[in-house]
């Protein structure tokens, strides 16, 4: 009884951190099909943001949850107008140009911040099932994931932004035609994307030992649990991360971390092998 | 046609001859060798991405698994001719597993990225997972996250203890690049290489023409990959250990670096790229002033938006305003759409 | 009775809940000459897709010379000996008109006589002076009849046009007319037209698709005056 808590637990936190890592990198794909490559960094960049708003004795939740997501959003508004508005319509120009960012990002914090491993403790004490420890932070994770995807969807759906930014997936020319200048659409894309980007950097912070090259843990997974979702922005990122979350917490239990991790990868090739356009171009069609 | 490939392999051995010569008196062999290397390394992306458009981000899984093949196929047998082989062979077998499963699923772009980046990565957890020794393959352990040290290194075909090292190895490792530079020409010209740039261009006209798009997409893929895997196994016996940091997306990211700024479509761009780049992150590597991950970057952000064509398409091109010839404005656009494409 | 040579039954072709090609039987002997027309999403295109293999039909098979071809991919019908044109001019823009054709002709030549090949269909097609052009600077009935180039140079003996005539000035397509009729003293030819003028300068026998199926198939002159295709045409209601 004890243990399928547990394990209900850990598979659940697994796929809220699937869904946190991808969030920002969802968004800037799914609305302008550009794939930023300089995620993990900003992952990375809303971590140092959190430590260093802590360390300045701000308060860790609002470190977390405020001061991270606006300083990566504000870093994201600057590249999105230096770089990457140059480069629209050329899905590869921008992987590349901000695979080049990244690297400059690492380089940054690490004459920054040197290259060693910084962190902060979690802010909540984990607690006993039966004879099994379980990290409370993992709850939060959970709690904010489902948040996330519920804001998510309450603005796509509810709010006259959310209308734009779904007719710009659809027909980007026509939202311009309609009047909407997909310049400031865009602008305000990358700026929400770069936010959520840093929200998850900040919040899975207080778990790993942060390091300038941290990004390059999360950048991959993100980048699968996207392409493998599909066009449709929420049900794609919440299917893939069901999907691969799943996966790769059986092979876990079963055999190893390691193998669970290979697994994932695994998965996702043969997932694209079969569904070369991602799980929602043939499930929850016209799903937002 | 044919006087023209005699000129280019004259021009190419002469023009070569001399730079081996050369070089030496202003870097050491040791460190020529690797540029050589990555030369090679950076020759065979540029050869499945600038004609083939197949964007890889998994050149380093190739040039990897070249290494450990040559690695752990050379403590086993304990003669270095065997081993070279099969680092092309296996290599470049594993390659058209992989890229049939690619193209004949009609993956492209973004998809063929993903999937590339993946393998990457797999064969990076993996091999970093084994340092049981549990894992022993032959008499040869993988040893996890240390690597493989200790196995022999290239010697003269047939005599184990005539080790070929130091200037020696430097002219073998030129010999070699030249070779695989003129097998690469030659393919361009060959019927296939005019074919495979046929399909980079529009692969929907050639298979209306009656190809199978798919078999020779792979097939390009794992020729692209041999040279990569002999890359690899060149670079071990350099090296004189393997470790699993040889298939890290980092040096994914740099041999596509390479290609970027030496120039797509072109078979000496991606080397010059190469050689070039890793002889500036070497001098970099000397102070501690700026961080040269970050100069890596820059350099790449800077020539994806202000010369995306690269050096060498540019330097051709300011030659022949210089000399009076009329711009060829061609070698610009193909690239447009090898990249994009 | 001539020979048929490319022939579909019952073939359908479903997404999702749309028909776009419904239970179509469709006959071409040798050396015909077939238009198709017919309004839009009347699902000539989708037929046509059908044939070349550019899709799998849902239901139905395609036999081209007897042989059953439903499901081939594009190129394995190409390697019939099938010339195909699609919608969308599709050529290799970054690659001269002679290299483009070449590569059609080494398909099924060696080097030498795919180069003589080449040179003969430029004469043909009268591309001489821009033979040496990237396609990607051509003016668009340039293109159009480079790849008409394309497809002939293989000697092909059944060839597939999907809208030759489309965007072309009428120069274009007086020269476009010349050259299919040159075809068809060796091949079969389905085009699929939107053209009127264009149709009624080259048709023999018209097949009329509406609404995804065959609504009558005839000799020009007699389909052009049919009641029912001119409703269809103009989009009355019966």
């Amino acid at each position: 009884m004890d243990i399928s808590f547990v394990i209900l637990v850990e598979m659940l936190y697994a796929i809220a951190s699937l869904v946190l890592i991808s969030a920002g990198l969802a968004v800037v794909f799914g609305m302008m099909k550009v794939i930023n490559l300089a995620h993990g960094e900003f992952m990375m960049m809303g971590g140092y943001a959190t430590i260093t708003a802590v360390q300045l004795g701000v308060n860790v939740f609002i470190a977390m949850l405020i001061v991270a997501p606006l300083v990566v959003g504000v870093i994201g508004l600057i590249v999105e107008r230096l770089v990457i508005r140059h480069l629209y319509g050329r899905l590869v120009d921008t992987m590349l140009a901000t695979w080049g960012l990244s690297l400059v990002f690492i380089g940054l914090a690490t004459m920054i911040f040197g290259n060693t491993t910084t962190g902060i403790s979690t802010p909540i004490p984990g607690f006993a099932v039966g004879d099994y420890q379980i990290n409370g932070y993992n709850f939060f994770i959970i709690v904010v994931a489902i948040l996330l995807v519920v804001l998510m969807y309450a603005v796509l759906k509810g709010t006259r932004a959310g209308l734009i930014a779904r007719g710009t997936m659809q027909r980007s020319d026509m939202a311009a035609a309609l009047g909407y200048s997909p310049d400031r659409i865009y602008m305000a894309t990358f700026f929400c994307g770069s936010a959520l980007s840093g929200l998850a950097g900040a919040i899975l912070a207080p778990l790993v030992g942060l390091v300038p090259t941290s990004g390059g843990a999360y950048i991959a997974k993100a980048f699968i649990t996207v392409i493998a979702g599909g066009p449709s922005l929420i049900a794609g990122l919440v299917s893939s991360a069901t999907s691969f979350g799943f996966v790769s917490q059986v092979f876990t239990f079963a055999i190893s971390p390691v193998i669970g991790e290979v697994a994932l990868l695994v998965a996702a090739v043969i997932l694209l092998r079969l569904m070369p356009q991602g799980i929602t171009s043939r499930f929850f069609k016209g799903k937002l | 046609m044919d006087r023209s490939a005699v000129r280019d392999v004259i021009v190419t051995l002469v023009v070569s001859a001399i730079l081996i010569g050369v070089m030496p008196m202003l870097i050491s062999t040791y460190t020529l060798t690797v540029l050589i290397i990555y030369g090679m390394l950076g020759l065979s992306l540029g050869l499945i991405w600038g004609f083939g458009g197949i964007l890889c981000f998994g050149q380093a899984a190739f040039f990897g698994l070249g290494a450990y093949v040559y690695a752990i196929s050379a403590v086993n047998v304990g003669e270095s001719t065997l081993p070279m082989i099969l680092a092309v062979l296996l290599t470049a077998g594993f390659a058209a597993l992989l890229g049939a499963m690619m193209f004949y699923g009609r993956l492209t772009d973004v998809y063929l990225g993903v999937i590339t980046l993946v393998v990457t990565l797999i064969l990076f957890k993996f091999i970093n997972s084994t340092a049981g020794p549990q894992y022993v393959i032959g008499k040869a352990r993988m040893g996890g996250f240390n690597g493989i040290p200790g196995f022999q290194t290239l010697n003269v075909p047939g005599d184990p203890g005539a080790y070929i090292w130091g200037d020696a190895y430097y002219y073998v490792c030129a010999v070699a690049l030249i070779i695989v530079y003129l097998l690469v020409t030659w393919l361009l010209r060959s019927s296939f290489g005019r074919i495979a740039i046929g399909i980079r261009e529009n692969e929907t006209r050639m298979a209306l023409i009656g190809y199978d798009v798919a078999a020779r997409k792979t097939v390009l893929f794992a020729a692209g990959a041999g040279i990569a895997g002999l890359a690899g196994a060149l670079y071990a016996s350099w090296a004189e250990i393997v470790t699993p940091t040889l298939f890290s997306l980092g040096q994914s990211a740099e041999i596509i670096i390479w290609c970027i700024v030496g120039g797509l479509g072109t078979r000496l761009g991606p080397i010059v790229g190469a050689a070039g780049l890793a002889y500036l992150k070497f001098l970099l590597g000397q102070q501690s002033m700026i961080d040269n991950t970050l100069i890596m970057g820059l350099v790449l952000v800077i020539f994806v938006l202000f010369l995306p064509r690269g050096l060498v398409p540019a330097i051709g091109a300011l030659w022949q305003v210089s000399v009076g010839h009329k711009v060829r404005r061609r070698p610009a656009r193909r690239m447009r759409r090898a990249r994009n494409g | 009775m001539a020979e048929t040579v490319l022939e579909t039954s019952g073939l359908t072709m479903r997404f999702g809940g749309v028909v776009a090609s419904d239970n179509v039987n469709f006959k071409l002997k040798h050396r015909e000459l077939r238009c198709l027309i017919g309004p839009n999403g009347a699902g000539k295109s989708t037929f046509f897709k059908c044939v070349t293999g550019l899709l799998t039909p849902s239901d139905g098979h395609v036999f081209m010379r007897g042989q059953d071809v439903t499901g081939w991919m594009p190129h394995q019908v190409a390697s019939l000996g099938v010339g195909i044109k699609t919608q969308t001019p599709n050529v290799m823009d970054a690659l001269s008109v002679h290299e483009n054709i070449w590569l059609a002709a080494r398909r099924f030549f060696d080097p030498a006589e795919a180069r003589a090949r080449t040179g003969d269909v430029i004469d043909r097609l009268s591309l001489g002076p821009i033979a040496r052009t990237d396609l990607g600077q051509l003016a668009h009935g340039e293109r159009q009849r480079v790849e008409l180039g394309l497809v002939i140079v293989t000697d092909p003996w059944l060839v597939l046009l999907d809208e030759p005539a489309a965007g072309m000035s009428a120069e274009d397509v007086d020269r476009m007319t010349e050259i299919i009729h040159d075809i068809t003293r060796s091949a079969s030819v389905v085009i699929v037209e939107h053209d009127m003028q264009f149709i009624r300068s080259i048709a023999e026998t018209v097949t009329v698709f509406h609404q995804g199926r065959v609504l009558m198939e005839d000799h020009v002159d007699r389909v052009m005056t049919d009641e029912t295709v001119r409703r269809v045409y103009l989009g009355k209601k019966a």
